[in-house]
């Protein structure tokens, strides 16, 4: 009588189809991925439930944390506008090799005395300086430098692209109210009633 | 014997000489393994970089000719205190008891108040945010939540500017102040 024999199978499975799919995903993630750029202060922003995403275009973003404002236009001509409207304003001559890198640069937090030095640190540099810097200096006079950060890049904004600038601030969770306070007062003095608040997506609801 | 030989190779005895065949099969475990592996970094990296902007809108101060009157029976005003408290309280700070609570608690009395009102009268309910200097930015941030999630259309007043002596000095016995 012939014994019942036990099929042997072989264990090792065709993975060509599930290499393509998860290359092919990993080709989305990479393209559709944004690079981040390095925040200067360590902020933490609150949670909320609402829904509208942050706009990418026209928007100012201004930092609060640790008791210092930090300042970020978005969209590159319009950075490099506002320097040479800055620069026109307190007589400070930019080269156009100045003029390039602050281009690209994010979140910046030197005072305009400052900012040509700041402009040609390298990245470790940069981020030394945020330690010590005393961020932008913003009161209620109307004319200090947060004032005229504002002013110019709205100028610019209207100039380059025909639309009203967004402001947005990304305070850190811990903040007082006050010094928030102390902002948006800068921002009502140039009648800027409107302001969106950056927070991250809250799960559940 | 009726069995089918199966194995391989084994029986040949100086039979032709065969080029061997070579596998061309390639082991892809780890590559795919890799692959996974940056995926769920570049996914959990796009996740978390997308913020969410709330918008708030502040009253205009330099006209202050142009007063809005509130109607004291459908005004909630909530003052934000220090250690994450807040004091509400209905109608006018004269006459009214205000009342301490958390954030978490504040959501009920929001909606118990706004449904009362919605009963009694038929009106929607005007909230006012009064954010003292002891409330945190995350506390502001959170009770504008608070009001998104009770569906309050009214749009809030944020008043910082006119905090009244009556209620500083409730505050103050509370010590949220």
């Amino acid at each position: 009588m012939p014994r019942a024999k036990v099929q042997r199978k072989s264990t090792s499975i065709d993975m060509t189809a599930m290499c393509d799919v998860s290359f092919l995903l990993l080709t989305f993630f990479i393209l559709t991925a944004t690079a981040r750029q390095p925040d200067p202060l360590d902020i933490s922003i609150p949670a909320s439930t609402y829904k509208i995403k942050v706009p990418d275009k026209d928007l100012v973003i201004l930092s609060i944390g640790k008791g210092k404002l930090f300042y970020e236009i978005i969209g590159n001509d319009i950075k490099g506008a506002t320097l040479d409207k800055m620069g026109e304003k307190y007589g400070i001559k930019f080269t156009s090799e100045e003029r390039k890198r602050f281009s690209v640069l994010g979140a910046f937090g030197a005072p305009i005395g400052d900012l040509k030095r700041f402009i040609m640190m390298s990245s470790d540099q940069r981020e030394k300086y945020a330690e010590q810097t005393p961020g932008i200096q913003a009161d209620t006079t109307g004319t200090s430098e947060l004032d005229n950060w504002i002013l110019e890049t709205r100028n610019a904004v209207a100039e380059l692209h025909n639309e009203p600038l967004r402001i947005s601030i990304k305070g850190n969770a811990e903040e007082e109210y006050p010094t928030i306070k102390k902002i948006t007062d800068v921002l009502q003095k140039q009648k800027m009633n409107k302001f969106s608040l950056i927070t991250s997506a809250e799960g559940g609801k | 014997m009726a069995e089918l030989d199966t194995s391989s190779g084994g029986g040949k005895k100086g039979g032709k000489v065969r080029s061997k065949k070579a596998n061309t099969k390639v082991d892809l475990t780890a590559m795919v393994d890799l692959a996974f592996l940056l995926i769920t970094f570049f996914m959990l990296t796009t996740s978390l970089s997308k913020p969410i902007a709330m918008d708030i809108a502040k009253p205009d101060d330099e006209e202050n000719d142009v007063k809005l009157e509130l109607r004291a029976s459908e005004t909630m005003t909530i003052l934000l205190g220090k250690k994450n408290k807040v004091a509400w309280y209905m109608g006018e700070a004269k006459t009214a008891q205000p009342t301490i609570e958390s954030y978490t608690e504040i959501r009920k009395s929001i909606l118990k108040n706004k449904n009362d009102l919605y009963k009694s009268k038929g009106r929607l309910l005007v909230v006012v945010i009064k954010p003292t200097d002891g409330a945190t930015y995350k506390n502001f941030v959170d009770i504008m939540d608070e009001l998104h999630i009770t569906d309050i259309k009214t749009a809030p007043a944020i008043d910082d500017k006119y905090i009244l002596d009556g209620e500083k000095d409730f505050m103050k016995n509370a010590g949220i102040l």
